[in-house]
């Protein structure tokens, strides 16, 4: 296979720390409720460790883990997944975005009720449509020529 | 159920990437079925405030702690035009979009779109309806360039430019109230504001506010983006553009804020009427010349929305009840120009109207909803846009305003000639011979054309239960401006 990507250097240390960066990111995101940070700083640090990768190693090697199509079906679904948690007081038969779940000891790792959840959803929607948006700038080209219609008009 | 306006398209809209990857077709199954269910639940929303408007906490924290939406005259009736024309495009996008490739990503943005509009109508709180605003206008940069063309890419980037200065005037204002009354629910601003005595900083405010809306509904001298971008979109897109976008995120927002939030002054009153003057005249003298079918129309759009916001920068109950129901007959006869346009488009490959050349003839659908709808924006009795420009005309002289009255006979009568210039060419000139090789569009299209024809002549034989149903509670919402305040906080 051909060598895509930096120098051996850039991989060995990117090879360290993303896995560093995509754990801060998990941090972030579930100590949203209690600390600074949340669902969008969490979802741009994770999308941050997919770009480092795509720098390092080509654009080959990460798109084995994460490619344009995931990203496009893991955003949709995490705002789905917004989407329901907000409906889930409408199915109790209350208001829309009611915080229904247990709100547990204040301060405490799982506390708040619907609040992490949504910081999840959040997270997954930002990390796949921030690392879409950088797709799309990097990777793909609209040809000139190409009126991208079908009939060629 | 006033939050559902917003939850149905936003479910259509996450869920049509998903099965669109699996089956091509099902995405504009879903989009149809969300823009129906949209349909049959504004025209539910009619009823549901007869006993009174709604006022909805989500969260169930009360308003002024929580985000509320407030569905009320003004909300009902423009919630019927945004899911009226949103349902008719998607009808018509059926077959219409078949010609572009990606339809799942089309749908997506126009599903965003109708929730954005929607937002706007029913959010009660103000940072909620920026942020509607921009899933709105963002979408609808995203749809102008969906062909994809460098004549789209460019009309796009412009529009983008100048809906983002637009975007960042109404940011500023926004965030200049809330530094000053902390607060974003809009009843709650609006009754800090009637005890404060900062003149100055609500006259700025209402300055920025002016400007940024007037941006976005396409008002002389803010409306150089608008011929540029209606045109460039696919047709179902520039019908949402014209008949919907400009009015909702444009004169709604406005006129919500002024009536509502703060008092309509006669100062306020002499700017919109100006506006309103200077967008009639000079839209449609602009329009005259213009070659380019859907290039005319979006010129018309401009002086239409003068005469709207003319009627309603009147300030008296028949001027705004004219201005509203102009606002509703614009947005159906507009809508079905751009979609006639489109047919002719579809059918022929060409807008220029020389070229087109009286081939429309092949085309009985097209050219029968084409001239009703042309005759209803020259204001032909008895269809519908006669007597939303009669009443306009009327309520001008009432309030003795003698040259707003007569420039709107006078820019009746140049749309009249406008649209004689597109029917002769387009349809009654002698075909050439390309006449032969063109068809009918598909039956989606033509049904979307013939159901928006009907509402033009339904509208202008029955226009006085229409008024009493639908345009009269809206007016009393902002004739009794301060009357937000009690019914949101209660009192």
């Amino acid at each position: 296979m051909k060598e895509s990507g930096m120098s051996l250097i850039v991989k060995r240390i990117t090879r360290i720390t993303v896995s560093l960066i995509f754990m801060f990111g998990v941090y972030i995101l579930l100590h949203g409720h209690l600390t600074p940070g949340g669902g969008f700083a969490g979802g741009v640090i994770i999308a941050l460790s997919f770009i480092h990768l795509v720098l390092a190693f080509g654009k080959e090697t990460a798109f084995k883990r994460l490619d344009q199509v995931g990203a496009s079906i893991a955003e949709s679904f995490g705002g789905l997944m917004f989407l329901g948690i907000a409906l889930l007081g409408v199915f109790a038969g209350k208001e829309f975005f009611l915080n229904v779940l247990p709100k547990g000891t204040p301060f405490d790792l799982f506390s708040s009720g619907i609040i992490i959840l949504c910081n999840i959803a959040i997270f997954i929607k930002v990390g796949a449509g921030l690392f879409a948006i950088f797709v799309a700038l990097a990777i793909m080209r609209i040809p000139v020529d190409d009126p991208g219609r079908e009939d060629g008009r | 159920m006033v939050v559902f306006f917003v939850v149905i398209p936003l479910l259509a809209a996450f869920l049509i990437p998903l099965v669109s990857k699996m089956r091509e077709g099902s995405a504009r199954v879903l989009a149809v079925l969300s823009g129906s269910l949209l349909l049959l639940l504004s025209i539910a929303g009619i009823f549901m405030i007869k006993n009174g408007s709604i006022v909805y906490s989500l969260g169930g924290w009360r308003p002024p702690f929580g985000i509320c939406m407030v569905l009320d005259g003004l909300s009902v009736l423009f919630l019927l035009v945004i899911n009226l024309i949103g349902f008719i495009a998607l009808l018509y996008s059926w077959d219409y979009i078949k010609r572009y490739s990606s339809q799942g990503l089309y749908y997506t943005l126009f599903c965003l779109m109708l929730a954005g509009l929607n937002g706007v109508a029913v959010s009660g709180d103000l940072f909620n309806l920026y942020v509607f605003l921009e899933i709105t206008s963002i979408a609808s940069y995203a749809l102008v360039a969906f062909g994809t063309q460098a004549e789209e890419l460019e009309a796009a980037f412009k529009y983008m430019v100048l809906g983002s200065v637009a975007s960042a005037f109404i940011l500023l204002a926004i965030g200049i109230l809330f530094g000053s009354v902390s607060t974003l629910n809009m009843a709650d601003i609006a009754r800090s504001l009637a005890g404060s005595e900062s003149r100055k900083l609500i006259l700025f405010c209402l300055g920025l506010f002016t400007m940024g809306f007037s941006l976005k509904a396409g008002l002389v001298p803010f409306h150089t983006w608008l011929p540029d971008a209606h045109p460039a979109a696919p047709a179902p897109v520039s019908a949402m553009l014209s008949g919907v976008v400009i009015k909702v995120i444009g004169i709604y927002a406005l006129i919500r804020l002024v009536f509502n939030i703060f008092i309509f002054t006669p100062a306020i009153s002499q700017i919109f009427i100006w506006m309103g003057i200077i967008s009639m005249s000079v839209g449609v003298l602009l329009a005259i010349g213009q070659w380019d079918f859907k290039r005319l129309l979006a010129y018309h759009s401009i002086s239409q929305i003068g005469y709207v916001i003319f009627g309603i920068g009147l300030g008296t109950p028949l001027g705004i009840i004219g201005g509203l129901f102009h606002l509703f007959n614009h947005s159906v006869f507009k809508s079905l120009l751009f979609l006639n346009a489109g047919s002719l488009e579809y059918a022929t490959g060409t807008r220029k109207l020389q070229e087109i050349n009286g081939s429309g003839r092949a085309m009985p659908f097209t050219s029968v909803s084409s001239l009703v709808a042309s005759l209803s924006i020259a204001g032909v009795p008895p269809l519908c846009g006669f007597w939303s420009k009669l009443i306009i005309i009327i309520a001008a002289f009432q309030a003795g305003n003698i040259i707003g009255g007569i420039t709107c006979i006078l820019v009746g009568m140049v749309t009249l000639a406008s649209f004689l210039k597109v029917q002769k060419y387009a349809f009654s000139k002698q075909a050439g011979d390309i006449v032969s090789k063109i068809k009918e569009v598909p039956l989606t299209m033509a049904a979307a054309m013939s159901v928006l024809a009907l509402f033009c002549v339904l509208i202008g034989l029955f226009f006085v239960p229409f008024l009493d149903q639908l345009i009269r509670p809206a007016t009393n919402v902002l004739l009794e401006g301060a009357n937000y305040v009690n019914l949101i906080l209660g009192g």
